[in-house]
C-alpha cells in the first residue's frame, strides 16, 4: 500500500521514505491498540488506592472521562483521564473514549478540588477527538475545553500531564496543560487526526499515513518540538503487551516528577507554566511596514490577474473579492 | 415536448466573477461595487458575506483611528511540512493573493470615542487558520489590553488551528486562553465577535471566552466541521446545526448582531464593561492570583525581548 502512496505521490516520496512513513503508522496503530492501558487500568497497577468521582454537578456522568483520588507511592494525588473500552460493550457505554462537555466539566471540578486541597493533579491523555455530534455542541464542547484549558493554566498547585495513547486535538489539550508533560514511546499528539488532515490536504482518507508523517505527531518528534518534556519507553512490543511494566516505568516517573515539583511555591509555578505555553509557535518579526491593502481593483488589475500564474496555482484563492465567499474551508481541529 | 425558448436570465458563468457575486442564501446577483458600499451584505435578504481585516476594521472603528502593532510578524516552518505544496509556498500564495503576512491584524483603535485593543481575522488567507502569528497576534493583544487596561475586542474568522504547524497551532489554544485568564481576573472586558465562520480550535478557545459573546446572524460557529461529525458518528444532523441562531438557542450568544449595528452595540456594552481601575482589583484580590504579580513578570518580558 505505501508502494501505491509513494506512486501517487512522488513529490512526497523524497521526504518520506517508505520506511519512515510505515514506521510512523505503525506508531499510530499502537497508540489506538484495543488493549492498550487507559487511565484506570494504568492506576490500578500503580496505586495503591483509587477512589473515583462521578458527574459534572449539571448535566451527569461521562464515562468516557475518569476522574478521582489515588495514591501512588504514599503520594496523594487527583487523576483526570479519558477512557477507552476494553471491548465494545464497554466502549459503547465509554463511548469510545470521546467525552461529551460533561466529561470535561467533571474534570475542571476534580482539579478545582485539586486546588484547594493542595493535591497535585495528573491527567492521563488518551482521546480520538472530543465527541463531535449534536448533542455536544448544544451542550458546549468547545466552551468545555476552552474553560478546561484556561483552567489549567492557572491552578496553583502542580500538574503532570501524561500522553498515554491518543493525543487528539482540542479534546487532548484540555486535560493536557501541565507544568511538564510526559509522553510514552508509540504515543501520538496531533492537531488533527491523521485521516482528518489528509481528507482536507490530501483530499483522500488513504494518504492518512503521509499526513502523521508531515505532522510528526510520534512522542520523540514532540519531544524535539519541545511540546513534550520527556518520553517513557515502553517494554517490549509496546505498553498493551506489558501493563504492569508499563505502569511501574511511569510510575517511577510519575514519583520524580511529583517530589520535584513539590518543591516549587505554587506561584512561581503557575508563572513558570505561563511562560512554557508562552514561547510556543515559530515565527520572525521583521521591521517591514505595515499590511498594505491591495488597491483598488481597476481593469488593467484584472486583466493581470487573468495572466498571473499565481491565480492558477492557488486555485479559487487567486484575485477578486469574491474569494472570501467560497463554502467553508472546515480546517477544524 | 416543450420547446426550449432562448432565458433572457444569464447563466451565472456569463458573469465576470470580478464583478459580480451571487448571493448564496437568495441567488440574487450583488454587483461587487454595490455589494462593498453595503457592507458586504446582501440588500436583499440580508445575507452577511465574509469580510476582510481591512473592512472590518474600518467598519468597527473610528475613521483612521487604527493604528497596527506587531504587521510585521510572519510564520516559520517549524515542521518541514509538505503536502500538495510546501507551507512557506502555501504561505507565500496567500501572502500574494491577500496583501497580508497572516490571518490576523491586532492594533489599537477607538470606538466612538472609546480607545480599545482590537485582533481582527481574515478568512481569506488560509482559512483564517491559527498558527504561531495568529496565536501571538491575539496573546500580544491580551496582554496589551491589560497591561493599557483597554477593553479588549477579537473578531474571528477562521477553519481552526492550523493543521501546518502541527500541535505548535495546538499549544496556541492554551496560549491564548491563558493570557484571557489573567485578563479576566484583572477586570478588563473582553467583547468576542463571531463572524462567519469561526470553528475548530480558535472557537475553542478565545473565541468562545468572551465576556460577552456577539456573532453575526447565520454564521457557522462549531466545534467540529459538519462534515467530521457526520463523518464519526453517523447520525443526522439536524437543520440550521452550528448556525449562529442554533448556538444562540443553547445559551452560548449573548447577542445575535447584523453587522450594520455592530459598532453602535459594542459601543453600548463598554459604556457598563469599564476596566476596574488597577487600585481596585489590587485591594479586592477575590482571584486565587494575582494579577500585578503577572503584570510585573509581563514587564520582565518587555524588557528580556529589549
Amino acid at each position: 500500500m505505501v508502494d501505491r502512496l509513494l506512486g501517487r505521490r512522488p513529490a512526497a516520496a523524497d521526504e518520506a521514505t517508505p520506511d519512515a512513513k510505515g514506521a510512523m503508522w505503525n506508531r499510530v496503530q499502537l497508540a489506538r491498540n484495543l488493549r492498550r492501558p487507559r487511565t484506570l487500568e494504568l492506576l490500578a497497577q500503580m496505586a495503591d488506592e483509587i477512589v473515583e468521582l462521578h458527574g459534572d454537578r449539571a448535566f451527569g456522568d461521562d464515562g468516557a472521562m475518569a476522574c478521582g483520588f489515588a495514591r501512588i507511592d504514599g503520594r496523594r494525588i487527583v487523576f483526570v483521564g479519558q477512557q477507552k473500552g476494553a471491548d465494545t460493550e464497554e466502549n459503547i457505554r465509554r463511548n469510545f473514549g470521546m467525552p461529551h462537555p460533561e466529561g470535561y466539566r467533571k474534570a475542571m471540578r476534580a482539579m478545582e478540588l485539586a486546588e484547594r486541597f493542595a493535591l497535585p493533579i495528573v491527567t492521563f491523555v488518551d482521546v480520538p477527538g472530543a465527541h463531535p455530534g449534536p448533542e455536544s455542541e448544544e451542550r458546549g464542547i468547545a466552551e468545555a475545553i476552552a474553560r478546561s484549558i484556561g483552567l489549567m493554566t492557572r491552578l496553583r498547585t502542580p500538574i503532570i500531564a501524561i500522553i498515554t495513547g491518543e493525543g487528539g486535538s482540542g479534546g487532548a489539550i484540555a486535560i493536557a496543560v501541565g507544568d511538564t508533560v510526559i509522553a510514552l514511546e508509540n504515543a501520538v499528539y496531533s492537531v488533527i487526526s491523521p485521516e482528518g488532515c489528509a481528507a482536507i490536504l490530501w483530499r483522500s482518507a488513504d494518504e492518512a499515513a503521509t499526513a502523521a508523517l508531515a505532522m510528526r505527531m510520534s512522542a520523540d518528534d514532540q519531544l524535539e518540538l519541545g511540546v513534550v518534556d520527556q518520553v517513557v519507553s515502553e517494554p517490549g512490543e509496546g505498553a498493551h503487551a506489558d501493563h504492569a511494566e508499563t505502569a511501574r516505568r511511569l510510575r517511577s516517573v510519575i514519583v520524580a516528577e511529583l517530589d520535584r515539583l513539590a518543591q516549587i511555591p505554587p506561584d512561581e509555578l503557575v508563572v513558570a507554566r505561563y511562560r512554557r505555553y508562552r514561547v510556543f509557535g515559530a515565527y520572525t518579526e521583521t521591521a517591514a511596514p505595515p499590511v498594505v491593502a491591495p488597491p483598488n481593483r481597476g481593469l488593467a488589475d484584472r486583466l493581470r490577474d487573468l495572466l498571473d500564474p499565481t491565480r492558477w496555482l492557488t486555485g479559487t484563492t487567486g484575485g477578486g473579492s469574491s474569494r472570501r465567499d467560497e463554502p467553508a474551508a472546515n480546517e477544524e481541529v | 415536448m416543450p420547446i426550449k425558448l432562448p432565458s433572457f436570465r444569464p447563466r451565472k458563468d456569463v458573469y465576470p466573477s470580478d464583478l459580480w457575486t451571487k448571493c448564496p442564501s437568495c441567488s440574487e446577483m450583488l454587483f461587487n461595487k454595490q455589494l462593498e458600499k453595503s457592507d458586504r451584505i446582501c440588500p436583499t435578504c440580508g445575507h452577511h458575506f465574509r469580510l476582510s481585516a481591512e473592512a472590518r476594521i474600518a467598519l468597527l472603528l473610528d475613521e483612521r483611528s487604527f493604528q497596527e502593532e506587531d504587521g510585521g510578524l510572519q510564520s516559520v516552518d517549524a515542521l518541514g511540512f509538505v503536502d500538495q505544496k510546501t507551507y512557506p509556498d502555501r504561505l507565500v500564495a496567500a501572502q500574494v493573493a491577500t496583501g497580508m503576512r497572516d490571518a490576523a491584524v491586532r492594533g489599537t483603535g477607538t470606538i466612538e470615542g472609546r480607545r480599545v485593543a482590537v485582533c481582527v481575522m481574515d478568512f481569506g488567507f488560509m482559512g483564517g487558520s491559527m498558527g504561531a502569528v495568529v496565536g501571538e497576534k491575539v496573546t500580544r493583544a491580551v496582554e496589551q489590553a491589560l497591561a493599557q487596561r483597554l477593553p479588549l475586542i477579537i473578531v474571528s474568522a477562521s477553519g481552526g488551528a492550523r493543521m501546518q504547524e502541527g500541535t505548535l497551532a495546538l499549544m496556541q489554544l492554551v496560549k491564548t486562553c491563558a493570557a484571557l485568564e489573567l485578563l479576566r481576573a484583572a477586570g478588563v472586558p473582553y467583547i468576542s465577535v463571531m463572524s462567519d465562520p469561526t470553528t475548530g480550535g480558535v472557537f475553542a478557545s478565545f473565541a468562545v471566552l468572551g465576556d460577552i459573546n456577539l456573532a453575526e446572524p447565520n454564521a457557522l460557529i462549531g466545534f467540529a466541521g459538519a462534515r467530521v461529525a457526520a463523518g464519526t458518528i453517523a447520525q443526522e444532523l439536524p437543520p440550521g446545526f452550528q448556525r449562529t441562531e442554533f448556538l444562540f438557542e443553547h445559551g452560548f450568544i449573548d447577542r445575535v448582531v447584523h453587522r450594520s449595528a455592530l459598532r453602535g452595540e459594542i459601543a453600548g456594552i463598554l459604556r457598563y464593561l469599564v476596566p476596574v481601575p488597577v487600585e481596585v482589583v489590587a485591594a479586592e484580590s477575590r482571584s486565587l492570583f494575582s494579577p500585578i504579580g503577572f503584570l510585573t513578570s509581563l514587564a520582565d518580558r518587555e524588557a528580556d525581548r529589549g
